[in-house]
């Protein structure tokens, strides 16, 4: 367990080896926005939220501090011009699909994020992969997952294994940041339960 | 028990192949790479044979199938040995004169030759044609001396020396050494120094590596991978043995797309001959060297060609890359130390060891070695897979090799690097070929294709094209590269259909720097490149699009319309028949008139019209004339002397 | 698909997880489609999730969870056929035989695909019905062409 001495905005900051930028911030105090990072699950990365400037020997560039390894000497902004416009796009990009989601309706107060810059869009999951990866890492059920790819990519539960494990669970769904999850749920159910094991409604 | 045990045995065995071999003996060499086999090559082969067998000739005459000789153009071909007469566009028909004239009497078939555009020469050997002269294919070649599923006629062109040299004369660090020499830089896309990325594996501390071959090429429009995979699939596995032996990797893979069948069938013969003559697997040549090769397909995915997804797809998993914080060359498949590498790339290995790294670097320019195949396409006259020394302009590929752009039309840009890359107009056509050159100018190397578009190309329906295609493949793991495309498509989609506005550019270019910025992998990062090199360079061309609804490359459907000219119909009928709308009016002597309401802009009018005529047009930006009245319509033609 | 096909298939493949692709390919090759079933059964011997397995049988091109027609239609959408007009001939196809890319008609007669490149460039458009290359291809030619498969 090496020490690794960076810098995070102007801070000098004690990190070990193996750790991430994200990690290390939070030893200090500075706050990272992030949405699909959870600290049960393996980073993800997909969200790009906390996207921070990374800079090392003179070359700087963007990176997600949730997966960036430490680095001796590297110097990290987590806010500037530009990361603070791109982390406004991401908003603005997922606000069309999940526009009343309160994580994102909070940092779009701080980035200054208009909900309506985009049309709406017809799915609101902001594929934060949250519900996949706590149920394939910590309930270990792989009760939902992911189908297509690209534009078309949706979560997706199995049938079979959702009847039988999710109504004594649900511990995937307070994770959601959107509605998206209990929709899917709901609508598989409706669809693919078999009559015997159907129990009406979804209690909250 | 293998074949081959030693260095000796190996030349012995060689040697023994040479001398049955009469270099004096009449050989049929035809194309069978796959574009040649799309126009027929098989059923030319079988006319061949059926020939051959029919004069009596079987036991003097050789046929061989090769595979791809490059001038897809003009295929299939035939080139007939010794005398190297080539012969173009062959089909069944022409093979009992060329039996019974060529073989039988050495006399070439006039007809048959290449034949200069501007001359009206006709060219008799293969090497003498302007499309082959102005190339340098050392790596390619080969295609044409061999029969892909022949390990011997690999090992007649001297296959297998080099593999033979590293194993027992060099030890593993001279072989990075010399690689690193040579300064060979990746031939897939990235341009990476290969001799770097191998010293980095090596360097790894982990007893398991791998050597992969990235021959998922998914670059529309290039096809050099497939017909040197299909072509000389030992020239690969020679140089991936190497590769495999200068980083201590005892296993290696080949993940080839499904949709190149004859290349998986191909790759697999040869890894089973060579299995079977000692050249792989256990206790090469008798070195006591180990080293395997898996073959896996791919099922459908471009984004399967970055390395990482790659990777991942080797694992059994969806191809969704993984972010190269740690370079793959130290955790790569199974995070162990795996070197990635094009099939170009690693075709390029043996001749390096066999003529050395001084030899490979006379050719190209400072900072980029050696030659590149390209797939020369789109509107150019000889389409087709040209290899050249790096620091050949993009002018004389285009024009001297190529033969320019047919029909008479006017080059307007050259795209190169596949969806990762740009578009490069006319000003800069003597801009000398290298990654670095090719980047500097917005546009990128790639994989090689370069695909020539001329002035009826629209370059907002190229960015909207590409960007379609990248919409498509995404994995949508990460949100820069699937919302950020979502919306770039969405605003140039409008663009072509005439309901872009002011403000559009703008909001592309911001969507622009997030993926730039922000994606999780390369293709993310490099899919604004087509969008902002043609704003770069034909900045115009969008404008025309937002702000007067006019296409000037008359291409975009919904801003075009088609018209009739009166004053040059002459009611032949000819499109009204073959209108699939029926929306065109008119009949004997009667001016053709469009029905713009039922005209579905299929172009069929524009086709037909004969070219004496050329009555039809396209329009864009401007009203389309109102028919004019029926009565004006009747032609009076001067009637016939009876 | 019976289930010794598929245990033939797996055992083939050594039973190894990461294998799971290469199976998939040969049964799709095979059978021209993924049955529910075999996903369940090779889910089942090679000890994979069924999701991910439902992710990978979505997220390649070459699977398809429903079954295929008589004839598959490959239209190459290539950058060098797009630029020598493939998006026509595709309209010309997708009119004349009323499905869109992607989709298989009614009689199971027909199924339509885009794919990208087949690497024939010289001979751009192209269009490929059962492995049987079409070449120089425009909107007026497709309608000949299709007339020839029952």
């Amino acid at each position: 367990m090496s020490e690794i001495l960076l810098q995070i905005d102007g801070k000098e900051v004690d990190a070990t080896d193996g750790m991430t930028i994200l990690e290390a911030a939070q030893r200090v105090g500075i706050v990272i926005p992030t949405l699909c990072h959870h600290e049960k699950l393996d980073p993800y990365g997909a969200c790009r939220i906390c996207i921070v400037e990374a800079e090392i020997r003179g070359w700087t560039r963007l990176v997600a501090a949730c997966l960036y390894p430490v680095e001796q000497n590297l110097v990290v902004r987590t806010r500037s011009e530009k990361v603070d416009r791109i982390r406004k796009m991401i908003l603005e990009l997922l606000l069309a699909h999940a526009p009343d989601a309160f994580e994102l309706q909070e940092l779009a107060k701080e980035y200054g994020a208009d909900k309506d810059r985009f049309e709406k869009e017809a799915s609101f999951c902001v594929h934060c992969g949250l519900c996949v990866r706590y149920c394939a890492e910590v309930k270990k059920k792989h009760a939902v997952g992911f189908v297509d790819r690209g534009t078309r990519r949706e979560i997706s539960f199995v049938p079979e294994i959702a009847s039988k494990e999710c109504w004594d669970c649900k511990e995937c769904f307070p994770l959601c940041p959107t509605e998206a999850l209990q929709a899917a749920f709901v609508l598989t159910e409706a669809l693919s339960f078999p009559p015997p094991a159907y129990k009406p409604g979804l209690k909250e | 028990m293998p074949l081959i045990n030693s260095p000796a045995e190996l030349e012995d065995f060689r040697k023994g192949i040479l001398s049955k071999r009469d270099p004096n003996k009449p050989c049929i060499a035809l194309c069978s790479g796959s574009a040649c086999h799309a126009s027929g090559s098989g059923e030319v082969a079988a006319s061949i044979e059926e020939e051959i067998k029919k004069q009596g000739l079987s036991a003097e005459v050789d046929i061989r199938k090769t595979g791809c000789h490059g001038f897809c153009e003009r295929g299939p071909i035939i080139v007939i040995h010794p005398e190297e007469i080539c012969y173009l566009q062959i089909a069944p028909k022409d093979v009992p004169e060329i039996i019974s004239q060529t073989i039988k009497e050495k006399k070439v078939i006039d007809r048959l030759l290449y034949s200069d555009p501007d001359t009206n020469e006709k060219i008799i050997h293969e090497s003498e044609i302007p499309f082959y002269k102005n190339q340098n294919r050392l790596v390619f070649g080969s295609n044409g001396n061999i029969d892909p599923k022949s390990i011997d006629d690999y090992l007649a062109i001297g296959g297998y020396s080099a593999l033979a040299k590293v194993l027992f004369q060099m030890s593993s660090e001279e072989v990075l050494e010399e690689v690193k020499k040579s300064n060979l830089r990746g031939r897939g896309g990235g341009g990476f120094p290969a001799g770097r990325k191998w010293e980095g594996s090596r360097n790894a501390p982990d007893e398991t590596k791998y050597v992969i071959v990235n021959a998922d090429e998914g670059d529309p429009g290039a096809y050099m991978d497939r017909s040197l995979l299909e072509g000389n699939p030992h020239a690969i596995l020679e140089g991936l043995t190497i590769g495999a032996y200068a980083i201590g990797s005892k296993e290696g893979y080949i993940y080839v797309r499904q949709e190149y069948p004859l290349a998986v069938e191909n790759v697999h013969i040869a890894i089973e001959k060579a299995e079977a003559y000692g050249l792989l697997g256990k206790n090469i040549l008798g070195s006591g060297f180990d080293f395997i090769v898996k073959v896996h397909q791919g099922a459908g995915a471009f984004v399967c060609g970055e390395s990482s997804a790659l990777m991942t797809a080797l694992e059994g998993r969806a191809g969704e890359p993984r972010p190269k914080y740690i370079r793959s060359n130290v955790k790569g498949l199974w995070d162990r130390p795996s070197v990635l590498n094009n099939v170009e790339t690693w075709a390029n290995v043996p001749l390096i060891i066999n003529n050395g790294a001084d030899w490979f670097t006379q050719f190209g320019t400072e900072r980029s070695k050696g030659t590149k195949i390209f797939s020369l396409v789109g509107k150019i006259t000889n389409t087709g897979l040209v290899e050249v020394p790096m620091g050949t302009t993009l002018r004389d590929i285009i024009y001297k090799i190529g033969g320019g752009i047919p029909g008479g039309k006017r080059f307007k840009a050259v795209q190169t690097g596949g969806p990762s890359g740009g578009c490069i107009p006319e000003e800069m056509l003597d801009l000398e070929v290298g990654f670095d050159e090719l980047t500097k100018v917005g546009s990128m190397m790639g994989s090689g294709g370069m695909i020539i578009m001329d002035e009826d190309t629209c370059m907002v329906d190229v960015a909207r094209y590409f960007l379609d295609f990248l919409t498509d493949e995404s994995c949508g793991k990460c949100v820069p590269c699937r919302e950020g495309m979502r919306q770039m498509l969405k605003i140039l989609t409008n663009l072509t259909e005439g309901k872009g506005k002011e403000g559009d550019i703008e909001l592309l270019e911001e969507l622009a720097e997030v993926l730039k910025e922000a994606a999780l992998c390369a293709l993310g990062q490099s899919a604004p490149n087509p969008f902002l090199s043609t704003l770069q360079y034909f900045r115009d061309e969008y404008e025309a699009h937002i702000k007067e609804k006019r296409c000037p490359a008359l291409s975009c459907r919904e801003l075009i319309s088609f018209h009739i000219d009166p004053a040059r119909c002459r009611a032949c009928m000819i499109c009204g028949r073959k209108c699939p709308s029926e929306a065109i009016t008119g009949g004997k002597n009667q001016i053709h008139v469009i029905d713009q309401e039922k005209c579905t802009k299929c172009g069929t009018c524009l086709e037909v019209c004969p070219p004496r005529f050329g009555a039809v047009r396209k329009l864009s930006g401007d009203p389309v004339p109102p028919p004019i009245p029926e009565e004006e319509r009747i032609i009076t033609r001067k009637s016939k002397q009876k | 698909m019976d289930s010794d096909r598929i245990d033939r298939i797996i055992d083939k493949h050594h039973g190894e997880a990461s294998s799971l692709i290469q199976v998939l390919l040969e049964i799709q090759s095979e059978n021209h489609w993924l049955p529910k079933e075999a996903l369940e059964r090779v889910s089942d011997k090679l000890e994979v999730p069924l999701t991910r397995i439902m992710h990978i049988a979505t997220f390649y091109k070459a699977f398809s969870l429903v079954p295929k027609g008589r004839h598959e239609i490959h239209i190459c959408m290539g950058t060098a056929c797009h630029v020598r007009g493939a998006p026509r001939v595709l309209d010309a196809v997708q009119g004349l035989t009323g499905i869109k890319a992607g989709e298989t008609d009614l009689d199971l007669k027909f199924s339509l695909e885009t794919v990208n490149c087949l690497g024939c460039c010289a001979l751009g458009p192209v269009m490929e019905i059962d492995g049987k290359t079409h070449g120089k291809m425009s909107p007026a030619e497709t309608a000949d062409v299709l007339k020839k498969y029952e």
